[in-house]
């Protein structure tokens, strides 16, 4: 099974996206904040990141350049899902590495047609 | 409650006289039908006519109907229950063996042709037409002449307008291709840029009438149309389809629709796998 983490500082939305990701036949976990999501990688990186922006203690961008810049084996992807749906954002997302973006609010379509786009659906 | 139950009590809540007169409305105008598990969607979607209107029940509203004097109801009702379901590069396979097929028409000195036929809000054709304007970034190669049809005035007006939802826009559209190809406005639809609609020539078309786009054409898509009609309606449209075929030109179905058994003009592709191509007659039948 593929291994999705999801990382978002609402218990809803994880809650929402954990239930669409297993009907989906992904093995899911979960993080609340951006430094919570990169001790996790490190410790077991997932297949793919579905990540907030806004969210206490690390933001979805530092906790993304901080991936990218770490040694970890593997390149896991990452999606961001966001209110953030501006161009600019959207552009800085993607430059700093995310290889999607999901801008909310998100429903099962929207979610499996993304994963597919990076080859996980 | 089980799947038969709850099947059940969803189709009751369109009475036998309502369905029969949306039934006949809807066949009439597009050849299609409402299979007996589409039944449920009737009342939903034909909820907002009824909503603009005031009308509190579907009996209000095909009696309005009836009554003959609220002329633009007949095509709203029609636009609200045909099915318009489609997403961008939907079965993404499908555009690498179209980009296969047009490269060979051109490798002849040809600008190829396509036809989407039930294009529904365009998503579709502006998928071929990000393809082949994206390879005319690379290649300098031309981008082929696509014609897209579809019963929906309503449909086509949305197509034309490259005007999609913030859910449209994210269904099969790699982010990337979104920010190259669309704007996004304020409230939140995303705006398709005006030269790749401009490459795409939009017209309505009534797939069972006896009027047809001009010309034959390389390849005609006509997804998860055919499904709707009844067995002789399909039968008419695939010996016209076929009229509209290039010699050596494909169709392209639905992932779960096939030719087989449903008509003898068309076999499956040699060249190019799930399409379809003009079967070879063989000789002295009839």
């Amino acid at each position: 099974m593929k291994t999705c983490l999801v990382v978002d500082d609402s218990k809803v939305i994880r809650k929402v996206a954990r239930h669409i990701l297993e009907t989906l036949n992904f093995t899911v976990s979960e993080a609340a904040d951006g430094r919570e999501a990169l001790n996790h990688c490190m410790a077991s990186p997932p297949d793919v990141v579905l990540l907030d922006w806004n969210m206490p203690v690390m933001n979805g961008m530092d906790f993304l350049r901080a991936l990218r810049e770490s040694a970890l084996p593997g390149r896991p992807k990452v999606v961001f899902c966001t209110t953030e749906n501006g161009m600019a954002h959207i552009r800085a997302a993607i430059e700093a590495g995310a290889d999607e973006y999901v801008m909310k609010p998100f429903d099962r379509e929207t979610l499996e047609s993304k994963l597919q786009i990076v080859g996980l659906a | 409650m089980t799947a038969m139950t709850a099947t059940a009590a969803a189709t009751s809540s369109v009475s036998p006289k309502n369905m029969a007169v949306l039934t006949q409305l809807l066949e009439a105008r597009t050849g299609q039908q409402i299979a007996s598990y589409r039944s449920w969607r009737i009342d939903t979607a034909l909820k907002p006519l009824m909503r603009d209107r005031g009308l509190a029940t579907l009996d209000q509203l095909v009696s309005r109907l009836l009554g003959g004097h609220d002329l633009p109801l007949a095509d709203q009702i029609v636009d609200a229950l045909v099915n318009g379901e489609t997403s961008f590069f939907r079965e993404a396979t499908v555009f690498d063996s179209i980009l296969a097929a047009v490269t060979e028409v051109e490798a002849q000195g040809c600008r190829a042709r396509i036809w989407s036929a039930g294009c529904s809000t365009g998503q579709e054709p502006l998928s071929l037409a990000m393809l082949f304007a994206e390879r005319r970034e690379e290649t300098g190669a031309p981008i082929p002449e696509i014609v897209a049809t579809d019963v929906s005035e309503t449909a086509l007006s949305r197509a034309r307008a490259g005007r999609f939802s913030q859910f449209e826009v994210q269904r099969g559209l790699p982010i990337r291709r979104a920010m190259r190809w669309f704007e996004p406005e304020p409230q939140g639809d995303w705006i398709a840029s005006s030269d790749l609609v401009r490459q795409v020539v939009f017209r309505p078309l009534n797939l069972v009438s006896p009027h047809w786009p001009p010309g034959r054409f390389d390849v005609i898509l006509c997804r998860n149309v055919l499904l709707y009609l009844s067995a002789e309606g399909k039968a008419g449209v695939f010996s016209r389809l076929a009229a509209a075929l290039k010699p050596d030109g494909l169709l392209v179905l639905g992932a779960g629709e096939t030719v087989i058994g449903q008509t003898s003009a068309f076999e499956p592709s040699r060249r190019l796998r799930g399409f379809y191509e003009l079967a070879v007659p063989v000789p002295g039948a009839k």
